[in-house]
This record gives structure tokens, sequence and C-alpha cells, in this order.
């Protein structure tokens, strides 16, 4: 066990854990911060994707040693005191998920390509995004969701 | 376990003569719902038990006991909020939404003025579960009852106090109006903080489709903020006051028997406790990490019995019957004297594979005991199928169980079971707290149970012009639902065939109309081929159903089937079918490399008809979910196994569809407003891989006959088509 200080969603936490745990567990059973969800533990869903300085990262693979100099934002974090991020706008607008689980990840992942390419072209967005999965199968509404906040945000996914 | 008429002895004696709609019931029971007490004063409705009600589809657990009890369905609080509880489960399929938009229309109140109160065995009437696209079809008009009988209540109550008759008056917006008057009670002012209490009458008086304002309404989603914030609370995510985190260990395969075990190393881990009862070995510890390293650091060796692997399996299905689950055959005319008499005749295996529901959550649970009663939220579709088995896991009684199910990260027919609820509170009465136990992936690929494979023969005959004259099919193992043909064929023999399948086998997002629709539509458009007829053509040629009919147009014109012409490189399919009152019809465009033989769909169109619609967008949701969730089977998607154990319990190596396999898809909904409504969860994926089957046909002239079709993206085995002519 060691101390970390982490800076998550602005906010400067302090955990303790095993240098190697990952951020995941450290997220959702150390801090309660249950929107980083569990999917596969290596890389391969999305689920627990979240921004370390402003870059999609698979919080399941990212040990809490590699975090603890980042700034970790979590899907608790985009809306800004309340008012929801361009991306949550258009998934809840374009009606963008059916269970929900996969929905803090696709938001996460979107939010960063936004950050990267404001204006994605369908096949950036495919690239960026297929390694989120959704067994509900919402990719068509998802990708709507990415267009649309696109255009809506001059800033892109930006809070 | 009765409290004898809690409701009635709330009604206050002084005023139940006034209220001729409220009734006082003597014979009441109120078994374990204690909670209702708690309700604040307003408009309590309830059904009393009736056979009709018990008899809901699916599969029953034997033991349970018919209600005995009055079951509450709808509570009108004094401030207008309107509870409605249910024993379904919302899951992904918008049903949280849609029953709220039913009992809303029925109720004459505000959408956001309902909550839907779920799949909590305290709280709500018992149900048999959430599967079969059951919901719409019986809970809907369930709900739509109990509401409607509300507003009539109200109704009277208003008239009764205003002395003028009920049919004066008017009720809109939460609030029964006396035109003549002006004046106007809100239902909270009309129940005057009394604990009211109303059975239903049979028949209350349902509002027409045609004037339906809510329902038929495109509603969002219930609740939609909170999961685009992260504030929902899975199953996985339950958290609970001073609570540890539990791991199970796994036998190396099934029907391991364990060996021996160290568990020494284990036990020496701080805050870690090594759980032994029986053949359960699990541990608890103070963290999620602390835990799996417990688990990693126990020394276990297993013995694996021989068993089957994938290579023979439908052999395998086909001589290995379970007689205890035999079946009678559907038998009409002569299919051998037909066949042969037939000018064109055609014989053909298809065979379905084992596949993983792959819910993105998996199997999780918090179990908590206190003073002897057991507390369990877990992700399920039969939340009373889990407390049943809870109670007999731990021989509790029904008082003692209490199942909460919070909006899952779904199952796909693959969460029917309590593996996790059972694991959680056996590691929780040892350790005396609270114990979240979560799945690892690999757990909920091997230790859930699969979709099943199954092996299908059909031969068929026509005559020269393409009327079908013979359809005999056989099912081994994959199941009975749309084993039929719509199809007239004068002689027909049908069967299906239960086997002892090797692994642990279950449910399954339209299991077997999957399976049954992929060889029969598969087996028409090689019949189609052979008969050298368009395959629209053929199809509507042997068919009358009228509703199956509509949809194959609606999607062939909007596909523009007639002017699609397929080459080596492009193909195009079709293919349709009804189950579960669902009818469905799907176009296909694929794109195969000639060289690599991978296969791409570009492009499906699917148009749908279950009745009326009760919400447009979350019905369109649904469909084109459940197209994306069939690309997956028709595809790629097998489960690999081998000497008891699965060979592809990750996602890297289980492919599902993702982002790039997805292709434009366009659906195509005929709202029939005069029909009932049917469900919508599950038969929209039954038309995907046929179609997708016969496109690859279309373009290759290689008849596709085993789901997956494109293991590894390229197609499959080449296998000629047996004519005989």
């Amino acid at each position: 066990m060691a101390e970390f200080q982490l800076n998550i969603n602005s906010k400067l936490v302090k955990v303790e854990a095993p240098a190697e745990e990952p951020l995941l567990s450290v997220l959702r059973n150390r801090l309660d911060l249950t929107g980083t969800k569990y999917g596969c533990g290596e890389g391969q869903c999305g689920a627990c994707t979240v921004l370390l300085d402003g870059r999609a990262t698979r919080s399941c693979l990212t040990p809490i040693s590699a975090a603890a100099s980042a700034r970790i934002v979590t899907i608790e974090g985009l809306a800004d005191s309340g008012s929801l991020s361009a991306v949550q706008k258009a998934f809840v607008e374009e009606g963008a998920l059916q269970c929900g689980y996969c929905t803090s990840g696709m938001i996460v992942a979107a939010t960063a390509l936004l950050r990267r390419i404001p204006k994605p072209s369908d096949d950036q967005i495919v690239e960026a995004m297929n390694g989120n999965i959704c067994r509900c199968g919402t990719y068509p509404r998802i990708l709507e969701a990415i267009r649309h906040a696109s255009q809506h945000s001059t800033s892109g996914g930006s809070q | 376990m009765s409290h004898a008429c809690d409701f009635a002895t709330a009604l206050p004696d002084s005023e139940s003569h006034r209220l001729p709609a409220v009734e006082r019931s003597a014979t009441c029971q109120v078994n374990r719902r204690t909670f209702l007490k708690g309700l604040s004063a307003g408009l309590l409705v309830v059904l009393t038990p009736t056979p009709s009600w018990s008899q809901e589809s699916g599969r029953a657990p034997g033991s349970h006991d018919l209600p005995q009890d009055i079951e509450a369905w709808l509570h009108i609080a004094q401030d207008g909020k309107v509870q409605v509880f249910t024993g379904k489960v919302e899951v992904g399929q918008n049903i949280r939404t849609s029953l709220a938009q039913l009992v809303a229309e029925e109720l004459r109140v505000p959408f956001d003025s309902i909550t839907m109160i779920m799949g909590d065995t305290d709280l709500v009437p018992w149900d048999a579960g959430t599967f079969g696209s059951r919901t719409t079809p019986t809970m809907g008009p369930q709900l739509r009852n109990m509401a409607a009988a509300a507003r009539e209540a109200l109704l009277e109550i208003a008239a009764h106090q205003w002395k003028v008759d009920v049919a004066s008056l008017s009720v809109a917006e939460g609030k029964v109006t006396n035109p003549a008057t002006s004046l106007s009670l809100s239902y909270g002012e009309l129940t005057r903080g009394e604990k009211l209490f109303k059975v239903v009458p049979d028949d209350p008086a349902l509002t027409p489709v045609a004037l339906w304002k809510i329902a038929g309404a495109s509603v969002p989603k219930a609740a939609g903020r909170d999961f685009v914030t992260g504030r929902h609370k899975y199953p996985s995510d339950i958290s609970r006051p001073g609570m540890m985190f539990g791991a199970v260990l796994r036998p190396d395969g099934f029907d391991a028997t364990l060996a021996s075990i160290d568990t020494a190393s284990a036990e020496k881990l701080p805050g870690v406790k090594v759980v032994r009862d029986g053949s359960f070995i699990g541990v608890v510890a103070l963290d999620a990490f602390a835990a799996q390293r417990a688990l990693s650091a126990i020394q276990a060796k297993w013995t694996l019995p021989p068993q089957p692997s994938n290579s023979g399996i439908f052999e395998f299905l086909k001589t290995h019957p379970d007689a205890s689950d035999a079946s009678t055959p559907h038998v009409s005319g002569s299919v051998s004297e037909a066949w042969s008499q037939a000018d064109l005749k055609l014989e053909a295996q298809y065979t379905v594979e084992y596949i993983a529901h792959a819910p993105l959550e998996p199997r999780a649970a918090v179990a908590e005991w206190n003073d002897g009663k057991l507390t369990v939220w877990t992700g399920t579709q039969r939340p009373f199928g889990v407390r049943d088995e809870l109670m007999q896991a731990f021989n509790l009684s029904q008082a003692q169980v209490r199942v909460i199910h919070p909006d899952m990260g779904s199952g796909y027919g693959g969460k029917h079971t309590g593996e996790a609820a059972i694991e959680a509170a056996r590691l929780a009465r040892a350790a005396g707290k609270p114990v979240k136990v979560v799945w690892s992936r690999t757990e909920e690929f091997t230790w859930a149970y699969f979709r099943p494979a199954g092996l299908i023969e059909i031969k068929a005959a026509a005559r020269r012009d393409g009327t079908l004259t013979a359809w005999e099919f056989h099912n081994y193992n994959s199941g009975p639902a749309a084993i039929g043909t719509p199809y007239m064929v004068p002689n027909q023999l049908i069967q299906f065939h239960p086997s002892r399948s090797p692994l642990r086998q279950g449910s399954y997002r339209g299991l077997a109309s999957t399976a049954n629709h992929f060889a029969r539509e598969s087996h028409m458009d090689a019949i189609a081929h052979a008969a050298a007829i368009d395959p629209l053509k053929f199809r509507l040629q042997n068919l009358s159903d009228p509703r199956l009919r509509a949809v194959l147009q609606a999607s062939a014109d909007k596909f523009g089937w007639a002017k699609m012409k397929s080459t080596p490189e492009r193909g195009f399919g079709i293919a349709c079918g009804v189950d579960k009152g669902g009818y469905v019809a799907t176009c296909a465009e694929v794109e195969i490399e000639p060289r690599t033989k991978k296969v791409r769909i570009r492009r499906v169109t699917q148009a749908w008809e279950s009745g009326t619609v009760v919400n447009p967008d979350g019905l369109r949701n649904q469909l084109a979910g459940a197209i994306v969730q069939g690309i997956g089977g028709a595809l790629f998607e097998r489960i690999l196994f081998f000497g008891g154990r699965i060979q592809n319990p990750r996602f890297a190596q289980y492919r599902v569809p993702r982002f790039s396999d997805t292709p434009a898809i366009e659906i195509v909904l005929l709202d029939r407003k005069d029909l009932p409504s049917a469900g919508a969860g599950e038969t929209g994926l039954v038309g995907l891989a046929p179609a997708v089957g016969n496109a690859i046909f279309a373009a290759t002239g290689v008849r596709m006959r085993s789901m997956p079709m494109a293991p590894g993206s390229a197609l499959n085995h080449e296998t000629s088509p047996v004519y005989r002519s």
C-alpha cells in the first residue's frame, strides 16, 4: 500500500492503494466513482475509458502509479456545474443508448476525439471509437450523436 | 406470513360510506409487503389474484406459489406523484419509459409524474421474469387496466363530492374538472390525504389508441441524464456501509473435481478471509484488488473428465437425444408422398454454434444479511426466480429474502439465473459484512450459460412453377420457437429434437427463432434459385399471411429490391419471418472482397410490424440494435471449447460487432393501430442472418449453411448445394 495524490475532475484526492492496482479499481472501489465501468479488464471494450491529460485512456490497464501525475477526468467530471457537455447532450438528444453501460466510455472517448479533431469524418469517428463495444448495438446512433456534437460545438466536445 | 387487511383498517370507517368506488376488502391478505403500509396517503390500486395472471408465459419456477395476497400496482400520492409497481425489469429495452407512457396515458397525468418501481421483490407483484418479448403484450395491458381503473375511481369520487353525474366530468393533467362550473380538483385533493384502496373491475374503459397523446409518442428515455453523467447505479455499482469484496475460486474446467488445495498463503494476506462451504471456495477482502490477489494465491489442482468439443458437435447433438424433453412432431398431409411426386427437391443441413451473450456488465451482486433477513442487489431478468434460488440455497422463507434489481447492463436472455447473488450471499454470511461479487469477463464467458448450438435438417419440394408442396424440418437442440413455416405448404413434418448439450445452455435473445429462420429462409432462397424465380416473388407466391406480406413488400420497396443486381463483389439478399407477434422482413447488401473472401455488410433495410407502436423511437432503437447484435452471430461469434474449457473467453478472442462492422441501417415501421401491441425485443434479430447468407449466395453462388458464416472475417467453409430435380 502506498499513498497517492490524484487530480480527479479538478479535485485533489488522497488515496491508499498498491502501486500496481488499476486506476479503474481505485476509482470504482476506493473512491466510489462508479460512472467508469468494468467490461473486460484487458483494454478491449472501452467501458473504463477516462481522460488522462485529455487523452482517452483505458483505466483498467493503467496502474494508479502511472496516473498519479496526470489530470484525470472521468464521466462524472464532464458536466460543467450541472450543465451537460456537448457530447452528453447529443447522446441524450439522439437517444444514443439502450442499457447505457457502455455510455460513459463512449462519451469520454468521443470527448477526447472531438478535442483532437473538432470536425471528424465518419471514418475518423469509426477509427477512434472502434475500441469501444456496445453490446446493445447502438453504434449508428452513437455515430450520429458524435456528428451532432461536432456540429453544435466549435470547441468539439469540451466542457 | 399474512397481515390481515392492512389497507382496509387504514380506511376510515366514517368516510368509507361516501366513496362508492372505494371498497373495503374483508378477505384481503397482505403477504410480506408491509411496505405498503408506509406509503403516503393517496389512492392505491390493486388487483385480487386471478388465475389468468399467473399464467403469464415462460418457465415459471416450479416451486412458485401462486400469489394469494393483494397485488398492488399503482399508488397516487397526495402530491399527485404516481408510483407504478411491476416485476418486469429494465435492461435497455426501454420499458421503464414505454410502460410509464401507457400509465400516464390512461391516468391522464404528465409522463414525468410517474416513477416505475421495478424488479424489487419486496415492493412489486410477483412476476415470472422479463423474457420472451412479453412485457409489452402482457404488462402493458395490465398496467393500462390499473391506470384506467384509478382514473374511473377518481372520477367517481369527484362526482360524488360535487353531486353530479360522472359522465359530465372531464379529466386531464392529473385533475378532474366539471366543465359546467369550471371547478377542478387535483388527484391529490380528491384523495384528501386519506388512504384509499380500489380493486379493479374486469373491464375498465381503456383509451382508444386513436386518442393517445403520450403513449404512441417518442418520449425520451426516462432518466436519460443519469446515464450520460455516470450517476445511474448499475448492480455492479452498488455500495453498502462496511461492504467487503468477494471472489470465487473457479474450477479448471467443466465438471472438474478438486484434487488438492492449499489456501495457506491466501489466508496470510492482511484482511483476507478464505471461505469454504462444501464445494464452494471463495475469498473476501477489504478491497476488490486484494480479493483477486488472494484468489490467485490459492493453489488448487483439478481433475477433468473427458468431454466433447466443437469438433463433431452437431453429430453429437443429433445422436444424444434428451428423452426427458421429447416433443411431438407437427404433421399435415404426407411429406413422403409429395416428395416422391415433386418436380423440384432440395435437402440440406444447417448449423448454428454455441454463442455467448457477453452483456457488457457481467454478473454482479451485493448481499447483506440483517437479523436473518437477506437483501441482494443483483442484475437479473428474473428477480423472483433469483429470490427462489436464494431461499433454496439458504433455507429461507420468502419473507427473509429480498432481491432488488437496479437497471442493469443488459442480459439478452443471459441473466435468468442468480449465481453471483448466491455467491455474494454465501460470502456475506461468512464475513458477517455486506459483500460485493462482480464476475470477471472470463468468468462471464465461461460460467454463465450459452445460446444452444443446433443442427437443422430440411427437405423441401416444389412444383416447377415454384409452388411449395412439401416441407420437412428437424431442429436438433436449438429449440422450437418459430419452428413452423409461415408459407403455405400442404404437406408438413416439423419436429424439435432436444439433445443432451455438453455445454450449459439457456435463453438468448431470439434464441431458436434465429436458427430456425436462418435455416428456413436460406432454404427458401435456395429453392427460389433452383426454380429460377426471384426470391421476393417466390416468397410472396407461397405466402398468404397479409401481415408478413406487408413487411416483405415494405422492406423490398424501401431497399429498392427490384433494381438491385448482384455481382461477384456485391450481393443482395432478402428474408422474412414472424415470431412472438412481431413481423419482420430484412434486405441486406453485402460486399465480398474477391481475393480474400472478406465479407462486409454495407446496408440493411428492415421493415417491422408488431401492432400498435407504443414508442416509435424506442422501437427503432431496439430494431437497429437487434440488427447489429445479429451481425455477431451471423458472421463471426462462436464459442470454442475443448476438454471442458472455453478457449476464447475474452473479447480479444471472441469477436463481437463493433463500429466498423455496422452497416447503414434503415428501419421501416408499420404502425397497426388496429392491432394490440406485441413485444419487439427479440424478433428484430432473426431476419439479418438469412438475408446476409442469401446476399452472399447471390454474389458468389456459395450457399451459407453454418452460422457464423465468416469467422475471422472471411467466408466459412464452402459447401456445394444439393439440388435434386
